[in-house]
C-alpha cells in the first residue's frame, strides 16, 4: 500500500498570535512552531495501517525550508519518505491555490497511490478545504473528519463525525480522508527514530519544477485586513457563600443576560 | 443570483441553512440580485415551501435515488449541472459537517476559491467581503473573493434567521444526472450517539467542564444542568477531553469546535488561550473556578470564585425555579 500525508508548520495551539498589520501577516517572531496537531493524527493513521496492511508512508509539506522541521518529526515517528515543496510566498489562505500544488505533485511526480491522509483542517488557516479539493481533482472519493478507519485491499470503510452523530461511509480506493481528533494515539518519537530522521535526506521539489505558472498560483482569495478579535472586559467576579452566588448568577442570566 | 445550498438531515431543512438562506436573501436585495435555493436528494420536494418562507424566490430541487444518502461526489456532481446551467453569481451553504466536506468539493469542481466559515459577510462598492476567524478565533481576516461564482460557507449559529413570510415561489424539479460511479463516497449508515443529539456547534446554551471537574463521573451535574435550560449542550475543555472525561466531540478550543452561543458558562476550566480562543465570540460568559486568578475570569460577564461542587447543587434548584416560571 502506497500511502501519502500532507502535513503543515504551523504555530502551537498555546501561542498568542499578533498581528502584523502593515503586512497583513501574523507576526512569526517568538512563535513556536509544531506539525499541525491534526495532520499528527494523519501520519500516526498512515503509518497504523502501514503496520496492519504493509507499504510505504510518504509524507509531503509545502512550505519554506523551515517546514523541514514537521517532516523530521514525521520521520521520526516511522514514516519513510518525506518530500519539501519550497514555497516561501506568504500564506494565502486559500485552499486551492495548495490544492492546485498537491494534485499537481500526485499527477506529475507521484502518480502510484493507495491512500491520501490529511488532518482535517490546518491549525491557522482553518479552512478543511484541501482533501476535498485535492479528491475532487484527481476525482477520488473522500471522507473527512474521520474517527475511525479500516483498509482492506482496495476498498476501505470510515467513520465519520457530523453533528451528534456519526456517518459510515465505504469507499473504494484510491481514496482521500481526513483525520479528526479521536482517531488514534499519536505514538511519541522514538529516540532511534530520531536519529534517522536527522541522517534521513528530505528532497526538494519547487513549484517551478512541477510547471506551475504564476497565474494558478494567485491566490484569489484577496486579503484586504487581519485583526485582533474585539478584546471582552472583565465583568463582575463574586466569592460568596454558595446559595447567594448561585442566586446572584441566576438573577444575572435572568434579568441582564436575559438568556434564560 | 444568489443561490444557496439547503441541507436537508432526516427529512428535516438545517437550521443553519436557513440562516444562511436569510443572510443570503438580505444581500441579495442589497445587490438587486435573485435569490434562489437548491436542494440534492430524494423525497425533498416537500420542504420547497419553507425555503420561500424564508427568502427564496425559487426552489430548484435536484433528486436521484443515488443521492438519498449524502455522498460528497455525488452530490458535488449534482450542484455542478445546475450551477454550470443557471450561473449563479454567488453561492452560499451553511459551514455545517455537511457544508464544510461538500463546498469545497464543489469549489474545486468549478475551479474557484472559497471562504469558510465566514461570521460576517457585507457588500462594499457592490463586491461581497466577509471576515473569517483565523486561528481558531485568535485573529480575524477579511477577505474579497475574486473568482467567479463568489463562494462561501457561514458559520452556523450566528446569523439571525429572517422572519418567516407565507409565500411562494417557481419550484423546478431536475433530475441530476448522477453515475454509481460519480457517487462513490456515500454514506451507508448514520450513527446516533447517546445523549449528544445537540452538537455544540448547534447549542444556544453551553454548560462546559475543565479540569476542575475532577472525573467523567461529574459531568453528569453539567448534563443535568444542560437538561433544564432550553437548547443547551455540553462541552469541556481540552485537558478534560484528553483524561478521557468525555469524548472529543465535546471539546471547545483550538483543537475542539470554535462555538459562539448566546451563553458559555465554564465551569472549572482555568481559560488556556487554546480554549479562550474557542469561545470568546460567546454572546455570555460565565465563569465559576477556585482559583480567583484563572483567566478565564478576564473575559467572563460573571464569574463565581468558589467550589464548583458547592456552587453547582443551588444553581440547579434556582435555575428550574426561573425557567419554570
Amino acid at each position: 500500500m502506497n500511502i501519502f500525508v500532507f502535513v503543515k508548520r504551523v504555530p502551537d495551539t498555546e501561542s498568542k498570535i499578533r498581528i502584523d498589520r502593515e503586512n497583513n501577516t501574523i507576526i512569526e517572531e517568538e512563535l513556536n512552531f509544531i506539525l499541525s496537531p491534526y495532520d499528527e493524527y494523519a501520519v500516526e493513521e498512515a503509518l497504523r495501517v502501514r503496520e496492519t496492511v504493509g507499504g510505504k508512508v510518504t509524507v509531503f509539506s509545502i512550505g519554506p525550508d523551515e517546514a523541514k522541521v514537521v517532516l523530521k518529526k514525521a520521520l521520526a515517528m516511522g514514516a519513510d519518505e518525506a518530500v519539501l515543496i519550497k514555497d516561501d510566498s506568504p500564506e494565502a489562505y486559500d485552499g486551492l491555490r495548495i490544492a492546485k500544488i498537491i494534485s499537481r505533485l500526485i499527477k506529475d511526480k507521484y502518480p502510484g497511490y493507495d491512500l491520501l491522509l490529511f488532518g482535517k483542517q490546518s491549525v491557522g488557516a482553518d479552512n478543511a478545504q484541501v482533501p476535498a479539493m485535492v479528491a475532487e481533482i484527481l476525482g477520488l472519493p473522500q471522507v473527512n473528519v474521520v474517527t475511525k478507519l479500516d483498509i482492506d485491499d482496495n476498498k476501505g470503510t470510515a467513520i465519520r463525525e457530523i453533528e451528534g452523530a456519526a456517518e459510515k461511509v465505504s469507499f473504494p480506493l484510491p481514496a482521500v480522508i481526513s483525520a479528526q481528533k479521536g482517531l488514534n494515539e499519536p505514538r511519541y518519537e522514538t529516540l532511534k527514530g530520531i536519529m534517522m530522521a536527522k541522517r534521513k535526506e528530505i528532497p526538494l521539489i519547487s513549484l517551478q519544477d512541477l510547471g506551475l505558472t504564476e497565474e494558478e498560483l494567485l491566490p484569489r482569495l484577496e486579503l484586504i485586513k487581519m485583526d485582533s478579535p474585539p478584546a471582552r472586559e472583565a465583568g463582575k467576579v463574586i466569592e460568596e457563600e454558595p446559595e447567594d452566588a448561585a442566586k446572584k448568577l441566576v438573577e444575572f442570566l435572568h434579568k441582564e443576560a436575559k438568556v434564560i | 443570483m444568489l443561490l444557496v445550498y439547503i441541507e436537508v438531515r432526516e427529512g428535516k431543512i438545517k437550521k443553519a441553512s436557513l440562516e444562511t438562506l436569510s443572510e443570503g436573501k438580505r444581500l441579495a436585495d442589497e445587490m438587486n440580485m435573485e435569490t434562489a435555493a437548491v436542494f440534492v436528494g430524494s423525497e425533498v420536494d416537500g420542504l420547497a415551501s419553507e425555503a420561500f418562507n424564508f427568502g427564496a424566490g425559487k426552489v430548484y430541487i435536484l433528486e436521484n435515488s443515488l443521492l438519498s444518502q449524502y455522498s460528497p461526489s455525488g452530490y458535488t456532481e449534482a450542484l455542478f449541472s445546475l450551477i454550470e446551467e443557471i450561473k449563479p453569481e454567488i453561492l452560499f451553504m451553511a459551514a455545517t459537517a455537511m457544508g464544510k466536506d461538500l463546498a469545497p468539493r464543489l469549489a474545486a469542481k468549478l475551479d474557484v476559491s472559497i471562504a469558510s466559515d465566514c461570521t460576517q459577510v457585507k457588500v462594499n462598492k457592490g463586491e461581497l467581503e466577509v471576515v473569517r476567524p483565523i486561528f481558531a478565533g485568535k485573529a480575524l481576516a477579511s477577505f474579497r473573493v475574486k473568482s467567479s461564482p463568489v463562494m462561501a460557507t457561514l458559520r452556523p449559529n450566528l446569523f439571525p434567521l429572517a422572519e418567516k413570510a407565507e409565500v411562494t415561489g417557481e419550484t423546478i424539479k431536475k433530475e441530476a444526472d448522477v453515475g454509481d460511479d460519480k457517487a462513490n463516497d456515500r454514506v451507508v449508515e448514520v450513527i446516533r450517539m447517546e445523549g449528544n443529539e445537540l452538537d455544540i456547534s448547534e447549542a444556544e446554551i453551553i454548560i462546559s467542564g475543565g479540569r476542575g471537574m475532577k472525573g467523567p463521573e461529574n459531568f453528569d451535574m453539567l448534563r443535568e444542568l444542560s437538561s433544564i435550560l432550553p437548547n443547551a449542550a455540553v462541552g469541556a475543555s481540552r485537558s478534560a477531553v484528553d483524561s478521557e472525561w468525555i469524548d472529543h466531540q465535546n471539546q471547545v478550543g483550538q483543537t475542539g469546535k470554535t462555538v459562539s452561543p448566546d451563553l458559555y458558562m465554564a465551569f472549572g476550566i482555568s481559560g488556556a488561550i487554546q480554549h479562550l480562543a474557542g469561545m470568546t465570540s460567546s454572546k455570555f460568559i460565565v465563569a465559576v473556578n477556585k482559583d480567583p486568578d484563572a483567566p478565564i475570569f478576564k473575559v467572563a460577564d460573571f464569574g463565581v470564585i468558589g467550589d464548583l461542587f458547592k456552587v453547582i447543587p443551588p444553581l440547579k434548584e434556582e435555575l428550574k425555579k426561573v425557567v419554570e416560571e
